[in-house]
């Protein structure tokens, strides 16, 4: 259990400093510090348990569907990056306490930290590959939103998007690998992984999975041609930048290929490809390094440098060779840190961090001076420090692997001159800051820092040259776990500062002359290199992104002609398409059942609707006529169900018709009533001929089908629909209990639309016609008698059959849909018939809550059979017995029903009456000046728009 | 008779979607409108034509096929609050934009 606080612990941090930040900084700081500290002591209260050779392992299920568990390890190689993660986080914390401005949002800050400190720590104990990818992302994120943390400088901003979009990449080819990797292993689970490396290699997608997992890694760890992003990320605050770009982000992509050592490690491929951008980025690292002016730009460079190197070692991939890159990660991350810390003060102080400003500083900060060049020295090597100790075994291993085949011997002697270089910039980061005579004056007069702003700087020193004298003593148990987890079985080994004179020690002693010479004429050096002109990574990136964003534009707009007439051309067109190729394949259009016989009605009914249907589109120019032709086709639609055995359709489809009729005349209203002639004749007969076409296939398709038996599931809802549902109409029944959860949808669907057309007539401005097409005025006869009379005459018997033909729904014809369709319809009458206001007045409530509130019965009905221990929407019907009423029967569906009536009634009118309601709501009518709107009407003043 | 719903079907799926090409709003509701007559009919159709046999169980076995009829009139309803909401939108296109052309802009448009 503690495993899981360890990594939860961080990530609950993330609270503490947006809470603790209006107390104060310190209080704020301490407070923040709390955290991660105790995580760290738990981290270490597991150390004797690792070291009685226990498995530490937590597991609880989280999406297991996507075999996502919540996984964690703790082993040696998690040991190892926990305290670096929370040691150095806890001086980060430290150092940041002095470093930000006053005025600056240091409550922010530590969160980003706290949560890039939360996913680190994530990565390092992810027992499930998805997992471990979680985290991965959320150091990309957390880092950027470090990176930018001064996000009022263009170069924060342009930096920290560059570092997401080189580690976001990454991280998707990342997930791609990790999904490959998880299904050749056939198991996400860590350690089933990390035992399977033999079947992983053997597989054929071995390389492919190899390349983009290494991608992840080589884009986080800044490995060549991905490292333009680090520099960069210089712009970030200096505590970020000793974090993140020292121990613990660049890091991640190291770990992977650490932790997955075991699994994907085992092939040519891997030492090949892994030790040759290493030894590339190494070089190419070191050489910029040397080159940079800027403090921050010579570490990062530097950093990179070193990155290489430790990716060359688990290239090599002996057990020697791992345990030097551990090694070298624990050493890198302390001196790195500490050395980016100094720069971070020597900013702080001095105002500037370019080499030509700064000089002969070791006067002023004479102890800043030291620990900088005791750091520096363990950068290049010295010996006494822990640089020189891993530096050595890395030279041993560069002599020893025969991983380049006949070219080994490159190898050495690449390391050699990296070690050089690596001599070289030391020697000038120390000298040119703190010892050579400054040619320009810095911005500000430099002074020590704080002393407490020193301390974490201190402590690391300290522990470079601690480690450095005591090898053995101090980095050996926790080298043998690390080693262990990686290697599988345990390492025998002696870490000591004397050899004897061998090779390795030549290298160093010619790395060390080589070095020093070489930053002797390094002026001459330089102005060699200043004949070529330098290409800045960022203006390629950028020129790179921008002609991506450009290509994008000119393929969208080449696609997409902002024309909908356009767009459903294609629409039909792939539709035909596809239609048609199925219907070629089809050998015999008419199947086996054949055609039933044919009667007078049925071709009358066929000869209407096809009618309709060519009158419709005929006369689509006279809109008005086009749709009185239109709602003959709904009739006849209405009357075919009924013809074919759909009682329940004919009557839905009736009370629908009726319903869209009023709608589309009201909206016709504030349309033009007539259409221009504004198609092409070419675009006609083109219209014409796909229309035709796609109608030619939709009839065969029908044909076809109608003409075969059919197989239907529907058998098992006739024989069900009595004793599982209690109703004999199976149609409602479906509805209503078998298929319950889609009329749940669609009702929530009509609401939905209800209430998006209540939003759309919102603040509508219309054009209000005066007249129709003709210049013809409105009739004055706004409330004609009869209609009114008849209107309230039907009212009350309307509702009547509503409600019966409700009750009724379960076992004959009928049910919610229908009756809520009624029951609107008759108050739709109401209103044309006397007038929104009139009728508002009468019935005052909105009908918005009705809606809702049928679509909330619905769903609790659904609900409700949970607390009985049924899944959703179980119905239950029993039957009861009332004195002189008898037997009746209530099922649950019964209630679902009322919701459905509710959603319907109340969404109809919701659209209907609203849109009513505009119509009126520029001539506002009451009774008593009901009679002189109806006199002026008559004398034709136009009715302007408001 | 399986012929002759058939081509009622086409006639009027090919009416629909000629109107849905055209280039003003109130047209192409209208065709919208007409292709869901045609769909509907066509979905209905597949549980094949069953004359006098409505599926409300009784003594008799002739049952139209219920499934169709259920999804059917599932799909009434949501094509009228859909076809409510596009005329809506039409018409609040309308007022803002100023005319009824598809794309909003008579300039752009072919």
């Amino acid at each position: 259990m503690t495993l899981l606080w360890i990594a939860l612990l961080p990530l609950l941090g993330v609270l503490v400093p947006t809470l603790t930040a209006g107390r104060g900084r310190r209080y704020c700081s301490l407070a923040t510090a709390v955290l991660p500290a105790v995580a760290l002591v738990m981290t270490l209260l597991n150390v004797p348990a690792l070291l009685d050779g226990e498995q530490l392992r937590f597991s609880a299920s989280w999406m297991p569907e996507l075999a996502l568990d919540l996984a964690f390890r703790l082993d040696g190689l998690s040991l190892l990056f926990n305290l670096l993660i929370l040691g150095i986080g806890l001086l980060i914390i430290l150092y940041a306490h002095y470093y930000l401005a006053k005025d600056e949002p240091f409550g922010r800050f530590y969160a980003f930290l706290m949560l890039f400190m939360a996913s680190m720590v994530g990565i390092s104990m992810s027992d499930n590959l998805i997992l471990l990818w979680l985290f991965w992302e959320l150091t990309s994120l957390s880092s950027f939103l470090l990176i930018g943390f001064w996000s009022h400088q263009s170069d924060a901003r342009k930096g920290a998007r560059m570092a997401l979009t080189v580690t976001g990449a990454g991280g998707l080819a990342l997930l791609a690998g990790l999904l490959l990797l998880g299904d050749m292993a056939g198991s996400f689970n860590m350690g089933d992984v990390l035992a399977s490396g033999e079947v992983i290699v053997a597989d054929p997608r071995y390389p492919l999975m190899l390349g983009l997992v290494l991608l992840g890694a080589f884009t986080k760890s800044a490995q060549f041609p991905f490292h333009f992003w680090l520099p960069h990320a210089m712009a970030a605050p200096t505590p970020v930048s000793a974090y993140l770009h020292s121990a613990t982000m660049v890091k991640a992509g190291i770990f992977l290929m650490a932790r997955l050592h075991p699994a994907i490690a085992g092939s040519e491929l891997w030492s090949v490809v892994v030790s040759l951008v290493g030894i590339v980025t190494m070089l190419y690292g070191a050489w910029f390094a040397l080159m940079k002016t800027d403090l921050k730009g010579i570490l990062a460079f530097s950093t990179v440098s070193h990155l290489g190197l430790i990716t060359v070692l688990l290239g090599i991939g002996s057990p020697m060779a791992i345990l030097a890159a551990l090694f070298h990660i624990l050493n890198h991350a302390t001196f790195k840190a500490a050395l980016f810390m100094s720069a971070g003060i020597i900013d702080h102080e001095t105002g500037t961090r370019e080499l030509k400003q700064l000089g002969g500083l070791k006067k002023a900060m004479p102890v800043t001076a030291l620990l900088t060049t005791l750091a520096a020295a363990a950068m290049a090597g010295v010996p006494l420090f822990n640089g020189f100790l891993s530096k050595e075994m890395f030279f041993t291993e560069s002599l020893a692997t025969p991983v380049l085949g006949g070219l080994s011997w490159l190898l050495p002697a690449l390391a050699a001159l990296g070690g050089i270089l690596s001599v070289a910039y030391s020697l000038r980061l120390v000298h040119a800051v703190f010892f050579k005579p400054a040619r320009e004056a810095p911005p500000k007069a430099p002074h020590e820092p704080p002393h407490l702003m020193r301390l974490p700087v201190e402590i690391l020193v300290v522990l470079c040259v601690v480690v450095g004298l005591f090898p053995a003593f101090m980095a050996t148990g926790l080298l043998e776990l690390a080693s262990q987890a990686v290697i599988g079985s345990p390492l025998d080994f002696h870490l000591a500062i004397w050899h004897g004179v061998n090779l390795p020690l030549m290298m160093s002693l010619l790395a060390f002359v080589a070095g020093i010479a070489l930053y002797w004429r390094h002026g001459d050096v330089r102005r060699f290199t200043q004949q070529f002109v330098g290409v800045d990574a960022r203006r390629v990136f950028e020129r790179i992104l921008v002609a991506i964003g450009y290509r994008a534009e000119q393929l969208v707009a080449r696609l997409e002609g902002n024309s909908l007439q356009r767009y459903v051309g294609w629409l039909w067109l792939g539709a035909l398409v596809m239609g048609g190729v199925g219907l070629v394949q089809i050998t015999d259009l008419t199947g086996a059942a054949g055609n039933q016989a044919i009667d007078g009605i049925l071709i009358l009914g066929a000869g209407m609707l096809m009618f309709g249907g060519v009158a419709t589109a005929a006369t689509h120019r006279y809109r008005l006529i086009s749709l009185l032709m239109l709602s003959v086709v709904g009739l006849f639609v209405a009357l075919t169900f009924a013809r074919f055995s759909a009682p329940d359709l004919a009557l839905t489809q009736l009370s629908v018709e009726v319903v869209t009729m009023i709608l589309l005349m009201l909206a016709l209203f504030f349309l033009p009533q007539k259409t221009p002639r504004e198609s092409s004749p070419l675009r006609n007969v083109r219209d014409l001929l796909l229309a035709g076409s796609l109608g030619l296939v939709v009839a065969s398709l029908n044909y076809a089908v109608m003409t075969r038996e059919t197989l239907s599931i529907s058998n098992f809802f006739i024989e069900n629909s009595k004793p599982g549902g209690g109703g004999y109409n199976v149609v409602n029944v479906i509805l209503v209990d078998f298929r319950g959860f889609d009329t749940l949808g669609e009702i929530t669907v009509l609401a939905l639309a209800g209430l998006a057309i209540f939003k759309l007539l919102n603040r509508l401005r219309l054009f209000i016609p005066h007249s129709d097409g003709e210049g013809r005025v409105w009739s004055p006869d706004r409330h004609p008698a009869i209609l009114t009379s008849i209107a309230m005459t039907i009212l009350p018997l309307a509702l009547l059959v509503s409600a019966f033909i409700f009750l009724r729904g379960h076992n004959q014809p009928g049910g919610g849909f229908i009756a809520g369709l009624i029951t609107a319809v008759a108050l739709i009458l109401i209103y044309m018939a006397r007038g929104v206001a009139w009728a508002q007045e009468r019935l005052d409530f909105p009908f918005q809550p009705v809606a809702v509130i049928g679509v909330a019965i619905a769903t609790l009905t659904g609900l409700g059979s949970w607390l009985f221990g049924h899944p959703f929407l179980t119905s239950a019907f029993g039957y009861f017995k009332l004195p002189l009423i008898g037997t009746f029967e209530l099922a649950t569906a019964l209630l679902f029903d009322l919701g459905v009536y509710l959603a319907v009634v109340g969404a109809t009118l919701m659209i209907l009456a609203n849109l009513g309601k505009v119509t009126t709501a520029h001539r506002p009518v009451t009774e008593a000046t009901e009679k002189d709107a109806n006199a002026t009407a008559a004398s034709s003043s136009p009715q302007e728009p408001r | 008779m399986e012929l002759l719903y058939a081509m009622t079907t086409g006639v009027l799926t090919a009416c629909g979607l000629y109107l849905t090409l055209r280039g003003r709003t109130f047209p192409v509701v209208v065709g919208l409108t007409l292709l869901s007559y045609a769909v509907n009919l066509f979905l209905f159709s597949m549980g094949g034509l069953t004359t006098d046999g409505p599926a409300i169980v009784s003594e008799g076995s002739n049952y139209a096929d219920p499934l169709p009829q259920a999804l059917v009139l599932t799909a009434i309803v949501i094509g009228f609050a859909m076809t409510a909401f596009v005329v809506i939108l039409a018409m609040r296109a309308r007022s803002e934009v100023g005319n009824d052309h598809v794309d909003g802009n008579k300039e752009d448009r072919e």
